[in-house]
């Protein structure tokens, strides 16, 4: 946000709390704030923001924040450690706003949006839920990028002083510039303050990145912090898996997101808990089958597995030897549900019968569901 | 009848030379489709299994006498293939290509705005007319002529639901996917308007997921102008908050974009939801016996 001349606090990152007196001592500032870093929002409420008159207390600050266990909304019940912070002056503030930008997926739209309220500081997706009159949205057309008139628009609707009007505006229009520039698919300053000699500051923000333009980004790929995702997660990623963890018992592994999606559902509906989410591809080759495997049996809540391929390209015979080499590789011995359907299936339900691995086969969609969750109830 | 092919569409594919374009081009020529060129920048000139191939998709149209494209090409070059289509006056294109930034996608939907050119995805797997022919991979057993349309934001998922219908003897009349990005040439509601106005097609499955306000607006769309039943199947109950399931347009955000959302939606628009994705069959053949067309 700096390089894209918005203004914000001056401050530093940390991971040792023996520092924040240091940092503290050279803003030179009155007062700082002591942030928790973590990728989530609603920080202040957990107990992961507090203010400091010293060095001392900055200090004191730093050690109550880092290592704790941050919960927040966004975070899940368990909460994110934390393990790095934010220290930076504190100013003194007249008003709080919320200002974003995020591409509108509506059919009439299907363009960036500008939003503002000038009810910021707020969880804004319940201004927006139980308020939406407090939210001036503005679209930015890609053709006609940004206008001053946008920033009018908006400058005026959150009933801004005529002084203020301008400098809005050139932050509208950097902000337009680094969402463009930077592949953005939602950028947000919650809260954007004004402060007591009128100036404009954003003192929290948050940016999404488009995954599928991080190829032309290369520093922002760099800014990728492991400790923020699930390790397995992580480990997926790496072998180009499709993987999300959840917390049932039933890990599946299927080919494409949709079918995937379905399958979780599956499981739920037969009475069963899915442990993720596990997209193992389109062509589902026997390597990727057996990274699969090896990530889904690395979550040990998972207690058996149901695979589930439509071949549609890929022919079913193929997968079934695949998931036998697999699984005699790696000697798997979770229970396990296979049902493989579409070209060549009753060869490849002959297979499965055969081999001397231990799965169960199912033809049906239904049928393979409620064989997984019989065997975890 | 059916929609967007017919006898007279006359395929080029983008990146024919590719691994996965020449698979698929020949798939597509053993289901029937008539492809007429292929496209590699630098590969004018050779031939592939007696195909021309050009080096622009205008000498694809002027020699040829290509109408519609299928894109395969990687998502660094995806774009510009599609604006280079539409450019050369090619009024269908299908594009397969996984990974395309959704701000490309913003400014295509733009630049297409008000031009008689329908593009279907990206991140789809295109485009099937049973008897006729099909750009891109769906796989071409499951195929079976018939009355009923489907529309679809996946892929895999849309073959089983292909496949169970064809099992229980009901055939297509054209299938659809239209991609599973956050922005798609094709929407859900433009898809519904074709088969609406499709005299072939009788009743129409909609397959849709977590994310974006697509069935929502399509429910909408259902509501006020549709006289064809709808069946539909909605993915990721199950899915968590804030991350995309796969397909870039699958998240819920904000606590937008839920499936019971969706749902509920759907029915209030009259459509009929099936809650097991193993019975979209059985429940589509439901209605065509109810309503005599089967």
């Amino acid at each position: 946000m700096k390089e894209y001349g918005i203004p914000v606090p001056r401050g530093s990152v940390t991971k040792r709390s023996s520092q924040a007196g240091q940092i503290t001592y050279d803003l030179g500032s009155e007062k700082v704030v002591v942030k928790a870093q973590i990728h989530a929002g609603g920080r202040g409420k957990g107990g992961g923001i507090k203010l400091a008159s010293s060095p001392e207390e900055a200090e004191k600050a730093a050690q109550a924040i880092i290592g704790m266990q941050l919960v927040t909304h966004q975070t899940g019940p368990k909460g994110k450690e934390v393990k790095k912070i934010l220290i930076e002056e504190a100013k003194d503030i007249k008003q709080e706003l919320y200002l974003g930008i995020v591409i509108d997926r509506s059919g009439k739209s299907e363009q960036p949006v500008f939003m503002a309220s000038a009810a910021g500081g707020m969880d804004i997706e319940e201004v927006a839920a139980n308020t939406p009159e407090k939210i001036i949205k503005v679209g930015a057309n890609p053709v006609v990028s940004y206008s001053n008139f946008q920033g009018r628009k908006i400058a005026f609707g959150l009933g801004l002083d005529k002084p203020l009007i301008g400098e809005l505006s050139d932050i509208l229009k950097n902000l337009y510039r680094l969402f463009i520039e930077k592949d953005a698919s939602l950028v947000e300053i919650n809260p954007l303050v004004i402060t007591e000699d009128n100036r404009f500051l954003a003192l929290d923000a948050k940016i999404t990145f488009d995954d599928d333009a991080l190829y032309r980004h290369p520093r922002i790929k760099g800014l990728r912090d492991p400790d923020e995702e699930d390790p397995l997660e992580v480990i997926a990623k790496e072998a180009e898996v499709n993987y999300i963890k959840l917390d049932g018992n039933v890990g599946c592994m299927v080919n494409g997101a949709g079918l995937a999606m379905t399958t979780m559902d599956l499981i739920k509906m037969a009475g069963g808990e899915p442990a993720n989410f596990l997209d193992v591809g389109g062509t589902a080759s026997p390597e990727r089958i057996e990274k699969a495997f090896r990530i889904l049996t690395s979550d040990k809540n998972v207690k058996a597995i149901l695979v589930n391929i439509f071949g549609g390209i890929v022919r079913c015979d193929r997968v079934a030897l695949g998931i036998i080499e697999a699984a005699s590789n790696m000697d798997l011995k979770l229970p396990m549900v296979v049902r493989l359907q579409g070209t060549n299936a009753e060869e490849a339900r002959k297979i499965m019968a055969e081999s001397t691995v231990n799965f169960e086969v199912a033809e049906g969609l239904y049928e393979a569901a409620e064989k997984v969750a019989q065997m975890v109830n | 009848m059916s929609i967007l092919l017919d006898k007279n569409t006359r395929v080029v594919i983008q990146g024919m030379t590719g691994k996965e374009g020449s698979f698929h081009a020949r798939e597509a020529i053993k289901f029937g489709t008539k492809i007429v060129a292929g496209m590699t920048p630098g590969k004018g000139g050779q031939e592939f299994d007696g195909i021309p191939i050009f080096n622009r998709i205008i000498d694809a149209v002027e020699n040829e006498g290509a109408n519609a494209s299928g894109i395969f090409c990687p998502a660094a070059f995806a774009a510009d293939a599609i604006l280079e289509a539409a450019e050369a006056g090619i009024k269908l294109i299908a594009c397969m290509t996984e990974g395309v930034p959704v701000l490309e996608m913003v400014k295509i939907k733009r630049a297409l705005r008000g031009t008689d050119c329908r593009l279907i995805g990206p991140n789809c797997p295109g485009i099937t007319t049973p008897g006729v022919g099909k750009i891109g991979f769906m796989p071409n057993f499951i195929h079976k002529e018939g009355n009923v349309g489907v529309i679809s934001r996946s892929g895999t998922l849309t073959y089983e639901v292909i496949f169970q219908l064809s099992a229980l003897g009901i055939g297509q009349s054209t299938s659809i996917g239209i991609g599973g990005d956050p922005i798609v040439g094709t929407t859900f509601t433009d898809a519904l308007e074709l088969f609406e106005n499709d005299p072939a097609t009788d009743l129409v499955i909609l397959i849709g997921e977590i994310g974006g306000t697509a069935e929502e607006e399509a429910s909408r769309f259902i509501n006020e102008k549709m006289t064809k039943k709808v069946v539909s199947f909605i993915a990721g109950q199950t899915a968590p908050p804030g991350k995309r399931m796969g397909h870039a347009g699958a998240i819920i955000s904000g606590g937008k974009g839920t499936a019971a959302e969706k749902v509920t939606t759907l029915k209030e628009a009259g459509v009929i939801v099936e809650s097991n994705p193993a019975n979209i069959g059985v429940a589509a053949k439901k209605v065509l016996q109810e309503q005599g067309l089967l």
